[in-house]
């Protein structure tokens, strides 16, 4: 999917996050995400990518974060915090050095949230 | 692909910092002249850049301790503490040092970053959880890629992000480990211990501090944060460094834990590295008598800081959150920063240059320690001539312009 900027986005985000449960057909999904969609998961890492953008080019589920983006290897671990504790996971270290595409980056956590332990 | 090409960022980074002229990786004391002077481009510096916080590499009684010991028993030991032995010296300096904390058992390695490296690789091993600052030291970073722990960031001096962490780990078996430091190296802030240290309380993680920077200059004895903040019997694990206040190299960790010995043969850092040698053993137990000698050194140190950071406050620049023995100066970018280091060191000042990715937030930063031998003018010399190059530079205001604008 394609990014907005987050001027566009932030009330679509807040709508979004209230419409989920409705808006989503598939009910035992939902309960095994805690309610959070992965268009929504990747909308809210876009927000955070877009100020590394380069160029023209837009930032897409399958933008690879280190590579297509003009973003250094402390400010991924740093945005990664902060998703953290926007969706309530913890990613380890290890797992972080593991992901590349802001689609695994979105699954990650999805997974995360759906098996804590 | 060569085996240089991942490194191709860097080596762009590095050759636009060498443009400048000098290269503030590779500076060379032709001659040390004190803990405060050097020659370095054939002229006399002044050194606020060398983390010598209490002057110690010159004392008179560490430096006569050091020459006997060469004498008495040889330049160095040819092997480590398990091949070739412990000298009596090494034994005492740890006795010394777990006494100076009130802790049972000390261990002494090589270097300090030795001594984070291989405590907290090993301390937390697979199953258990490492939580780590997010500004920590390289050598903490390091260790993480050596643990088989699950390692996990918080954010720098925020204990409820720790918490939210330690929180998400809900039941899972396994030890959590929490890795603090007293003050931290670029910006000088301290942690918010008290606070660090009730959240781990809560969620029965161990806490470990790194006091590298703080030994000496913090607490009635000098024993850092932890003694400052009044919660040394909560910090399970102290880590430090003889390579700063204490004036040699080397490094410790103190612990009351009574199984703390097994470290000894499970910490390869420790293990598997020639141990220090007789004269840094004895001018470093000589130092640590001169810390708990001379507390007035200590004073002179933060008076030394408070006319260096009020000083250039005063003048407009941006610093690091609070006093510290290192004062960090940010600066807008890069080569700014490169430049400026440039200025002074033109000037006959030298500092430290820390620019990204060695820094936290990409920032770009004059990293300056304070020593207790340091004296005012120099100080106020230095204030001087940073405002001016910062004029120059334009990272304040220049002096007419800021005259017509208050009109």
């Amino acid at each position: 999917m394609r990014c907005l900027t987050p001027r566009l986005l932030e009330p679509l985000l807040r709508t979004a996050h209230e419409l989920t449960v409705e808006n989503d057909g598939i009910a035992d999904t939902l309960t095994l995400t805690r309610g959070i969609s992965r268009a929504e998961v990747i909308r809210e890492i876009c927000v955070h990518l877009e100020p590394y953008q380069a160029g023209e080019k837009p930032i897409t589920g399958e933008t690879v974060i280190a590579k297509d983006l003009t973003i250094d290897s402390l400010a991924i671990m740093d945005m990664v915090m902060e998703l953290e504790d926007r969706f309530d996971v913890s990613i380890p270290m290890s797992v972080i050095a593991e992901i590349h595409t802001v689609d695994q980056l979105a699954d990650t956590i999805r997974d995360l949230r759906a098996n804590p332990s | 692909m060569g085996l240089f090409d991942r490194h191709a960022g860097l080596l762009e980074a590095y050759r636009d910092v060498r443009t400048t002229g000098y290269d503030p990786f590779q500076i060379r004391m032709e001659r040390v002249l004190s803990p405060t002077k050097a020659i370095i481009n054939g002229r006399e510096t002044l050194l606020v850049g060398t983390n010598n916080y209490f002057g110690l590499t010159f004392d008179p009684s560490c430096m006569e301790a050091a020459i006997e010991a060469i004498r008495a028993e040889g330049t160095g030991t040819t092997g480590s503490r398990i091949a070739n032995g412990s000298y009596s010296e090494h034994v005492a300096l740890e006795r010394e040092i777990a006494e100076f904390y009130g802790k049972k058992h000390c261990m002494v390695f090589t270097t300090g970053y030795q001594a984070n490296l291989g405590v907290i690789s090993t301390l937390a091993g697979q199953g258990d959880f490492l939580l780590i600052d997010a500004d920590s030291h390289a050598s903490i970073y390091d260790a993480c890629k050596m643990t088989q722990a699950e390692v996990v960031r918080f954010k720098h001096n925020d204990p409820s992000s720790l918490e939210a962490r330690l929180r998400r780990l809900g039941d899972k078996p396994g030890n959590r480990v929490v890795v603090l430091e007293g003050i931290y190296s670029m910006l000088g802030d301290s942690a918010p211990l008290r606070e660090f240290v009730d959240v781990c309380k809560k969620y029965g993680a161990y806490v470990l501090i790194d006091e590298a920077h703080s030994l000496g200059a913090l607490g009635e004895h000098g024993r850092g944060l932890c003694e400052s903040t009044g919660v040394i019997d909560d910090c399970h694990f102290i880590v430090g460094t003889f390579s700063k206040t204490l004036g040699a190299i080397g490094g410790y960790c103190v612990s009351d834990d009574p199984d703390f010995d097994i470290l000894r043969v499970t910490v390869r850092a420790y293990m598997f590295t020639a141990s220090l040698p007789p004269s840094i053993v004895a001018s470093v137990r000589q130092a640590l008598r001169v810390v708990k000698a001379k507390p007035e050194l200590r004073t002179q140190l933060w008076n030394n800081v408070a006319t260096l950071y009020d000083g250039l406050k005063a003048q407009g620049f941006t610093l690091g959150p609070e006093h510290g023995p290192v004062v960090g100066v940010h600066l807008p970018d890069r080569m700014t920063a490169i430049g400026f280091w440039r200025a002074m060191l033109d000037a006959g000042i030298y500092v430290n240059v820390a620019v990204p990715p060695a820094t936290p937030n990409g920032v770009s930063l004059l990293r300056c320690s304070l020593c207790a031998v340091h004296t005012k003018e120099q100080l106020d010399h230095m204030v001087e001539v940073m405002t001016g190059i910062g004029r120059q530079f334009g990272v304040l205001p220049d002096k007419q312009l800021r005259a017509a604008g208050a009109r």
